[in-house]
């Protein structure tokens, strides 16, 4: 019987391919982060196999705060090189970042994203103003000089304009950046814009800071339904419940326009041209990260970062502008940046 | 008198009916309307089940057929080799090649006498934004046949858009069209044009199965082929741990092991391995494989791994059952005949077990296969399965995705032709778990002896 002979031989087989492994060099970029910068970064990583020499970069999705977190766990070849993220690096990322080892950080800046409301395309169309978002979605609201618990059942009740649809919003959860540009341009500036800040900021004894987390508190009674996943949730959410209005990026809409429409913000519709010019007011900035460390150790990362950044990428000719990314007005000072390899803080 | 005296067992006492077989009565009508019920219990139960495989089925072929098919534009392209010199001196050369399709198309709507006065770069729309890279890479693999070549015309067959081809397999519709900007109306008279002449084909889409992941700019480009090799890799790497572990750790408590408390906590832990949610596993790799053994992320060794640790418990149990399933009257008469223990064992028992313990291992194979959550946590998920990977060895540590990864990431993104390579990806899935499955049965079939 060579059953033992067999039994040991696969045996060594397997150790030894287990422990080579330590030992290999990694040899392409590895990226990580925002699911909404996901698509920009795997165009540009499947540009950058085919016209260098370099292989493919590997691109993983997860959202901004995951990302991040992942790029701040240490230096090193089985820590990412590149960080997404669909919002700047925070004050505290950056102090994590610096106890593992991570203390020069490149920040480079690729472009607007438009962040849009859009319902099933058979249904009402709506014309949004950030106060009617806030009036919809938010915990507390002032009724009659009162700051009471949201009492808003359909659209009607929040503005007299709208139809008497039942209030369902489907946003994106807390851990998506996009998060963080609703509640701050659409819920506060909503907030504000309907008079009501001054009352909860009263409420909250002349403390800004309070009233404003109070005002983009949002509630918590089923209206308002957080998205953990990715926009195709939200649009499957969309799709079984017909009275929903979900938030997505504007690349994903332009990708779907035979299942939704778009809803106006404040009169103006999203499209690349508003976001660029800046009528559109929801819109943020699209960021990725670099480990300066990193930077000619592992193969490509730098010439990765120019490639990505250069004006037949990001510009507005260029494959991500087609897209759906709004391109940087200021893309020159972002090539000068990476090209010196300017460090957060310097 | 004997007339009268009857049998007095066929006196029937006034307590108990007659009965006979041949009428029914209402005891027996209840049983069998009981029996009946029941029967009628388990149908339902079957049909319920039948219908919705049925529906599944229907509803992954109806969606993923499609996905084996891709419409394909042949263009005639002339080679001008100083132009194509100057290409590679660019950063994004494969943006230089689109000039020479814009030409070529333009030339191609001639020739097909359709009139149109859209300009080359409305008529790219209609292409795969991979087409430049496509013709690029064969100038590059053939250059001396390139050179050779110069002035004259070739013939290259370059993918359509996905939304051309989502409108040729009917997913795309003029009116969905009006709102998109990816496409216009009378790029579809184009496409109705080509296709009547025979240049725009829907062919079989050898790239769904061979080829590897591409961006969301073009789904049209994107296949199951890398990632079939990252599954490929981790099965091997489970493969060749789980089955010698799993069968050796079996032998030993099934044949060698004393029975005690200690080797009774041994046995029910791994019963509990087996109801471990593979989630579990996956953690438990990123923080033990990758953070503490630096081994690279998502590479298919670490995915091998953290999947040999989720079907151990599958094969030792299995293996255990088919060992206990040899009668002791082998062992006995092994070792009456002078044969050590191990000796009966290996030569008498093991073979005898053989059948059991590969169809288990396959079941534990089959299910690792088409497992998606570890592989989440150590980075197989994502834009990953770009690149093949650059030899044999290489295999196990590029990074690369696996088959059930890379559906769940189609299934996330926003292009609709993803939606259609995810289901396409399901039907190569299950033909492979289904080969698996039928392989292990006739192993079974085949060997597996009754006592």
């Amino acid at each position: 019987m060579k059953f033992t002979t067999l039994v040991s031989a696969t045996a060594i087989v397997a150790a030894s391919v287990s422990f080579v492994g330590a030992a290999q060099a990694r040899d392409q970029v590895q990226i990580a982060g925002s699911s909404t910068v996901l698509p920009y970064a795997s165009i540009v990583a499947e540009a950058f196999g085919e016209n260098t020499d370099f292989p493919t970069p590997v691109v993983e999705s997860g959202g901004s705060s995951a990302g991040l977190k992942k790029f701040c766990a240490g230096v090193g070849e089985n820590t990412i090189d590149v960080a997404n993220a669909s919002r700047k690096i925070k004050d505290k990322e950056i102090a994590t970042c610096a106890e593992n080892g991570v203390k020069d950080i490149i920040e480079v800046r690729i472009g607007y994203d438009g962040i849009v409301f859009a319902s099933d395309i058979n249904g009402t169309s709506f014309q949004f103003t950030p106060a009617d978002w806030y009036r919809a979605l938010s915990d507390q609201i002032v009724v009659d000089g009162k700051l009471v618990a949201n009492p808003n059942k359909t659209w009607a009740d929040v503005n007299p304009e709208f139809p008497a649809q039942p209030l369902a919003a489907f946003i994106p959860g807390t851990k998506h950046g996009t998060r963080e540009v609703f509640e701050e341009k659409v819920i506060l500036a909503g907030c504000e814009a309907s008079g009501d800040f001054d009352v909860i900021k009263a409420a909250n004894g002349d403390d800004k800071k309070a009233a404003e987390k109070a005002c983009m508190a949002l509630r918590t009674d089923g209206v308002s339904v957080d998205i953990d996943g990715d926009y195709t949730e939200t649009l499957a959410r969309i799709d079984s419940n017909k009275n929903g209005i979900g938030v997505f990026g504007l690349a994903f809409y332009e990708g779907n326009t035979d299942k939704l429409q778009v809803a106006t913000m404040s009169g103006v519709t999203p499209s690349t041209e508003t976001i660029a010019s800046g009528e559109y007011p929801v819109s943020r900035p699209l960021y990725f990260y670099i480990k300066k460390a990193h930077i000619g150790v592992i193969p490509g990362l730098k010439e990765y970062a120019q490639f990505f950044v250069s004006d037949e990428i990001a510009g507005s000719e260029g494959p991500l502008a087609q897209y759906g990314l709004v391109s940087d007005p200021a893309l020159a000072d972002v090539q000068a940046a990476v090209e010196a390899e300017q460090t957060l803080g310097n | 008198m004997t007339d009268v005296t009857t049998n007095p067992a066929s006196e029937t006492p006034a307590s108990r009916k007659k009965t006979s077989l041949l009428t029914v009565d209402a005891l027996t009508r209840k049983r069998n309307a009981a029996e009946t019920r029941f029967k009628a219990y388990g149908v339902v139960a079957i049909s319920i089940g039948v219908f919705f495989l049925a529906a599944l089925l229907w509803a992954i072929l109806s969606n993923g057929m499609s996905a084996f098919q891709q419409t394909v534009v042949s263009l005639n392209i002339t080679i001008d080799v100083a132009r194509l010199e100057a290409a590679e001196k660019s950063i994004v050369k494969t943006s230089k090649y689109n000039a020479i399709i814009d030409e070529a198309l333009i030339a191609k709507m001639k020739d097909a006498g359709v009139e149109t006065e859209m300009s080359g770069k409305d008529l790219r729309k209609m292409l795969s934004s991979g087409a430049a890279a496509t013709i690029r890479d064969d100038v590059l693999a053939n250059w001396d046949a390139i050179k050779a070549r110069d002035g004259q015309v070739m013939q290259y067959d370059v993918l359509a858009s996905s939304r051309v081809d989502g409108y040729l397999k009917g997913r795309v519709t003029r009116e969905a069209l009006a709102r998109d900007k990816n496409l216009d109306a009378a790029h579809l008279d184009i496409v109705d044009q080509l296709v009547a002449k025979g240049t725009m084909v829907k062919s079989f889409n050898w790239d769904f199965i061979l080829g590897t992941d591409a961006s969301d700019n073009r789904p049209e480009q994107a296949g199951i082929g890398a990632s079939m090799l990252g599954s490929f890799y981790m099965m091997l790497v489970v493969l060749f741990l789980a089955l010698p572990i799993g069968v050796a750790a079996s032998i030993y408590l099934e044949e060698f092991a004393p029975k005690n408390r200690f080797t009774d906590l041994i046995e029910v832990n791994i019963s509990n391995l087996a109801a471990v949610p593979s989630i579990v596993f996956g953690i438990l790799g990123l923080a033990v494989f990758i953070q503490f053994m630096h081994l690279p992320q998502s590479a298919p060794i670490v995915g091998g791994l953290v999947l040999t640790l989720m079907t151990l418990p599958t094969i030792i149990i299995s293996t255990r059952a088919s060992l206990k399933a040899v009668p002791p009257s082998i062992r006995d008469a092994a070792l009456g005949i002078g044969a050590s223990k191990m000796q009966a064992t290996f030569h008498h028992v093991l073979p005898l077990a053989m059948p059991g313990i590969l169809t288990g291992t396959i079941i534990g194979l089959a299910q690792a296969l088409g497992e998606t959550a570890p592989l989440l946590l150590i980075g197989m998920v994502g834009f990953i399965a770009s690149n093949y990977p650059d030899g044999l060895a290489d295999g196990f540590f590029s990074p690369n995705s696996a088959m059930p990864a890379q559906i769940y990431e189609w299934a996330k993104r926003a292009d609709p032709a993803f939606y259609e390579r995810a289901w396409g990806g399901i039907i190569v899935l299950l033909v492979f778990l289904l080969t698996m499955n039928i392989l292990a049965i006739l192993l079974r079939r085949r060997f597996e002896r009754r006592w």
